[in-house]
């Protein structure tokens, strides 16, 4: 057969995002480590919208780099517009999203991967995964193969084959077996993972046509500008002062909905030909229009790809009709009458895993030393690859050294809510993060994710001493901050009732904390700290960063709904805390309904938290399967 | 703690003394197994195989109840099986139906608790129910409601939980909030989309209204509670006004003893009566009057006692005497002084010979009656039933009976308006949304739809320490 090249620890198959922070993250743990992708120009491609962050998502950038992950550094060097949504609807849902310049962010990672000592780059195709058969009866990796034959040795190996298995591009009555962005597919693996035990399904995503801005009648649309302060993902570094290209919004309009009506049985969406299940929170135009039947326009955004070209992508606008029909509805709206199209829209098909088969440390429970992340997992989007592969090379360096998984949990991060759906849930259609799908987001914040995560990453080892060192300052400076103004009180005094009464809040009767006053709707934290300013120049405490600042705010305004939902961690922590053993035999609880015995049976949850979230599992089913095991510890000879 | 009793229980489970037939109710592992050894199928063509260990799911077989010691025969019965799971506790089930006599039944049974089968504790089989996953907790609760009705309505508002009616409502509430939440979540999740102008607007006309809902049920409780532990009534007066003979009347015999001597009850005597379906539970008190008596100053200071407690006062004054009639009125707004906001029913005894203007002395709602004569009753147990507003729970209102649910509602209704004050607080919609989503899990534990670790542990300690 093959030539047995080089022995690595950890191989990565494929090199996009979960790819990129699963070698990193080995790498850095210091694990030799290889990365294969099939074109290493793709290395981190940015194959659908050129932005990283948003609702949810921008908390998962921010949480990565809280780890010690990649992704929230090159954003911040590579972006091109940076905006923080959701200003207006609370702390728990601001958003940070970031326009990227696409080709600077592939080569700046790819550059990182280059840089990295552990880590070898390469292009091919992996086509095999190479498995002996372990003492306890389940087979283990040894190896990868590559199309060209060449055997890699590895200890553990992490597929992120993102959108690449079996790939099939779709536009109208065309298909063809395809990566996206024109790349060639993987077409040979998903047939090994088959074999190896993984149930393999089949989804489906999208994407809108780009359009070159020299045809763009701009002066017809909205300027979208990013905003005036700048904004990093990073913890660890200062935001940088990046250009601001602004995005243009425009509308669909009646005649773009007639011309796709008119076309829809040429769509492969509704004639049969796609079968793979799409995104419901992403629909294509043609999807929308036949959804949302009384909605008369559509919202598009005309974003830039980058800095140095003139292709714009149009958000909203993803479709599989063919295209010829793509030109006519583009150029039935406003500003796009006369726009090339320099890429069509099109759908793609891609071969997945049923994510219920893996633990909750991504590593697979068919194959020892197996971890998937990304797509493949039936996840979506950049950020949530990126959160996945991370964990991952965590995980598999962690399985090296001989240490338990890190598993991040509901309560710590959307992290662990992404993973914890994916694997006790598992998904139908490509899985986006939302804030709307963890519970404690009140707690998940964006601003407080190094408060979360750091300690985490720096005992995973990704966080270095000098990092740590900076965390746990900014950490007491914000205890300290917190504990001043709970203990600083402010007498009624004109000075202050004026500082009130200008922004219509009510004056002060008597003394009252500056948490207290920090609590009103009206009034913020500099607000506060301009006034003591003006008050006494000498005993000022020391000035906060922006950082620091953000975090005291949002701690003490929210502190009431923050403690309760602490409360309710608590009590989640503690179902959490009920560890299942795994394997289990399902079958001697004899209590249980068939159905959630068959779903507990497949996902062997690990907790009985864990359990409780599994589709198909009644509370009553719970109930019986803490009292056996509760009979059981109580009468431990009774277990045959 | 233990959850899971492995044991196997039997009981009597038709009420004792009534009817011809009874039912012995055999649960666990061991159920067939020991059924087995004290049944012998009659049938002409009966062979060694008709035995209860053969005998399949869900069928019945004649046969006589055999002492397996002595060989003695017990009664001629029909005996079922039921085989876990497909069983009312999910566990092995044989019933014996044999001849209702106390004495048969008690001495199956005996014969049963010879063999490694114990007595079921009050509600034992609903509780394996329960904890085998076969009813989910409102019906659980229901279960344990109806055992314990006291009365018919009682008994019909537990069978309206029990088939799931409180579950459908707070169903229907959720599906509400969910609505509610979606809103408000599609508003967070995608900022960059237009969406109607006033998201938190609409969102709070529909929690108002949930509101609303959650409070009128949750005021349904007093009616439950008084549908479920009946209405506690005092009778109070001066001495010798007719109080014992009331009770006896009402209750239907000589319950209290009755004397002309003033001052005969000397403590308070409880009877349990029910009027059209309302359980009441009647307290016939010492007559107040200063006394140095010390037994009958015990006996007043109860009296005080029993009136704090009750739902409603029927004070009773004797209007056959014009200083008696006033003695009572002086009485009466002292008791009204005393306990403020007390539901009072001023009840004139005596009307057969009533004496010339002393029933004016009394306000105008005040009911006349003679218990002599037995007449006014009627009207008084109206009136009694006017105040407590209890409507027909023929109807379709779902009315709520544990004080667990009260609770629940409460905070529910309580997470809504939190979700209000800080809506005109100018709070954010993502903490709106945590109160929404707040509302929801307690709605949840009502059901036992939210699996929060305390309220397991609630469950478990309540079915555990038994009644």
């Amino acid at each position: 057969m093959g030539v047995h090249f080089e022995d690595y620890d950890v191989a990565v198959i494929g090199a996009g995002h979960a790819g990129c922070e699963a070698a990193l993250a080995a790498a850095g743990l210091g694990f030799k480590t290889v990365i294969f992708g099939v074109n290493i120009d793709s290395v981190a491609n940015m194959a659908c919208n050129p932005s990283i962050g948003g609702t949810a998502k921008g908390q998962l950038v921010r949480e990565i780099d809280a780890m010690g992950g990649a992704m929230g550094k090159v954003a911040d060097k590579t972006a091109i517009q940076t905006k923080l949504l959701n200003k207006a609807k609370g702390p728990a849902v601001y958003s940070p999203r970031a326009q990227i310049d696409r080709r600077r962010y592939q080569s700046e990672m790819k550059h990182v991967l280059e840089l990295e000592k552990n880590i070898d780059l390469k292009q091919a195709e992996i086509v095999k995964i190479l498995t002996e058969m372990g003492e306890d009866g389940i087979p283990k990796v040894t190896g990868v193969v590559t199309h060209l034959g060449a055997e890699y040795g590895c200890k553990c190996a992490i597929a992120c084959t993102g959108t690449y298995l079996k790939g099939k591009v779709i536009i109208g009555e065309y298909s063809y077996s395809s990566g996206p962005d024109g790349h060639f597919p993987a077409n040979a693996l998903s047939g090994c993972l088959a074999d190896l035990g993984f149930t393999i399904i089949r989804l489906k995503t999208g994407t809108p046509p780009r359009v070159n801005r020299q045809s763009v009648d701009l002066s017809k649309t909205e300027p979208q500008m990013g905003d005036d302060m700048p904004f990093s993902f990073s913890f660890d570094e200062d935001a940088p002062q990046n250009e601001q290209l602004p995005c243009y919004l425009t509308h669909t309009n009646q005649r773009t909905h007639d011309i796709i009506k008119a076309n829809l049985h040429r769509s492969p969406l509704y004639n049969g030909m796609i079968e793979g299940v799409g995104p419901r929170y992403c629909p294509s135009i043609e999807d929308k229009i036949m959804r949302f039947a009384d909605k008369e326009r559509h919202q598009l955004f005309i974003e830039p790809m980058g800095s140095d070209t003139e292709e714009m992508y149009v958000q909203g606008m993803s479709s599989s009709l063919p295209e010829d029909v793509q030109c006519d509805f583009i150029h039935s709206i406003e500003g796009l009458e006369k726009a090339s199209i320099m890429r069509p829209a099109y759908a793609i098909e891609y071969d997945a895993i049923d994510a219920r088969q893996l633990k909750l440390s991504l590593e697979s429970r068919i194959v020892d030393g197996l971890f998937c992340a990304g797509q493949i997992n039936g996840s979506s989007g950049y950020e949530e690859a990126a959160a996945q592969g991370l964990m991952a090379g965590i995980n598999a360096a962690r399985k090296l050294q001989g240490k338990e998984p890190i598993v991040i949990d509901r309560s710590e991060g959307y992290i662990g809510v992404l993973i914890d759906d994916l694997v006790t849930r598992g998904t139908r259609e490509p899985y986006r993060m939302m804030t709307s799908r963890a519970e404690y987001r009140l707690v998940l914040r964006q601003d407080n994710a190094d408060s979360r995560l750091t300690p985490k990453g720096y005992e995973a080892g990704l966080i270095s001493e000098e990092r740590y060192g900076k965390f746990k300052e900014k950490m007491e400076n914000i205890r300290l901050e917190i504990e001043r103004l709970n203990s600083t009180f402010v007498a009624p005094g004109a000075k202050i009732n004026e500082l009130l009464e200008s922004v219509g809040s009510a004056s002060l009767k008597g003394s009252c904390s500056l948490a207290d006053l920090l609590r009103r709707p009206e009034i913020s934290y500099n607000m506060l700290r301009k006034y003591e300013a003006e008050q006494n120049s000498d005993s000022i405490p020391k000035e906060l960063s922006f950082r620091e600042a953000e975090q005291v705010e949002i701690s003490v305004k929210y502190e009431g709904y923050i403690k309760r939902q602490e409360m309710q961690i608590n009590q989640f922590r503690k179902l959490e805390k009920k560890r299942l053993p795994v394997p289990f035999d399902y079958k001697k609880v004899t209590n249980i309904c068939l159905e959630a015995r068959e779903k507990l049976t497949k996902i062997q949850p690990e907790s009985v938290g864990q359990a409780s979230r599994i589709t198909g599992v009644s509370p009553a089913d719970i109930t019986a399967l803490m009292i056996f095991l509760s009979s059981q510890e109580n009468n431990p000879e009774g277990a045959e | 703690m233990k959850y899971h009793c492995e044991d196997t229980i039997a009981a009597i489970s038709t009420p004792v003394g009534a009817g011809g037939i009874g039912i012995i109710r055999i649960s666990g592992d061991l159920a067939i197994e020991k059924a087995n050894k004290i049944f012998r199928v009659i049938n002409k063509r009966a062979t060694e195989k008709d035995t209860v260990a053969r005998m399949s799911s869900h069928t019945i077989k004649y046969g006589n109840i055999i002492d397996p010691n002595t060989g003695e025969y017990i009664d001629e019965c029909l005996l079922s099986v039921m085989k876990g799971p497909h069983s009312y506790t999910k566990e092995d089930i044989v019933e014996i139906n044999c001849h209702g006599g106390y004495a048969v039944m008690r001495k199956i049974l005996s014969i049963l608790f010879k063999m490694d089968i114990r007595p079921a504790e009050p509600g034992e089989f609903t509780k394996r129910a329960f904890l085998n996953g076969r009813i989910d907790l409102s019906k659980a609760e229901a279960v344990m409601d109806i055992i314990n009705a006291k009365t018919e309505a009682s008994r019909k508002t537990a069978v309206m939980q029990l088939s799931g009616r409180l579950t459908k409502e707070i169903s229907n509430i959720r599906e509400k909030l969910r609505l509610c939440l979606a809103e408000i979540e599609v508003a967070l999740d995608y900022p960059e989309y237009e969406m109607e102008e006033d998201t938190g607007s609409s969102a709070m006309k529909l929690l108002t209204e949930i509101q609303k809902i959650l409070a009128d049920l949750s005021d349904t409780f007093y009616q439950g509670r008084i549908l479920k532990d009946g209405v506690k009534i005092s009778i109070a007066g001066i001495p010798n006004v007719g109080k014992s003979s009331l009770l006896n009347l009402l209750s239907g015999y000589d319950r209290a003893i009755v004397t002309d001597i003033e001052g005969t009850t000397r403590d308070t005597i409880e009877e349990s009566i029910e009027y059209d379906g309302i359980p009441i539970i009647l307290t016939d008190t010492a007559g107040l009057r200063k006394t140095a008596d010390l037994v009958e100053k015990i006996g007043v200071d109860r009296s005080y006692d029993a009136i704090k407690n009750s739902d409603i006062v029927i004070f009773m004054a004797d209007i056959s005497e014009k200083t008696r009639a006033i003695q009572s009125q002086k009485l009466l707004e002292e008791i009204k002084d005393k306990f403020e906001n007390k539901i009072i029913i001023t009840v004139l005894n005596k009307c057969d010979i009533e004496a010339a203007d002393t029933a004016e002395i009394f306000s105008k709602d005040s009911v006349k009656i003679s218990v002599k004569e037995e007449t006014g009753i009627k009207l008084l147990l109206e009136k009694i039933k006017e105040l407590l507003k209890i409507e027909s729970i023929e109807g379709n209102q779902t009315v709520i009976t544990s004080e667990r649910h009260k609770l629940l509602l409460d905070r529910a209704s309580n997470a809504l308006k939190k979700a209000q004050e800080s809506y005109s607080n100018n709070l954010p919609l993502d903490c709106i949304s945590y109160d929404i989503w707040e509302c929801g899990k307690f709605l949840g534990e009502i059901t036992g739809e939210s699996i929060e670790d305390d309220v397991m542990e609630t469950i478990f300690s309540k079915f555990c320490l038994g009644k």
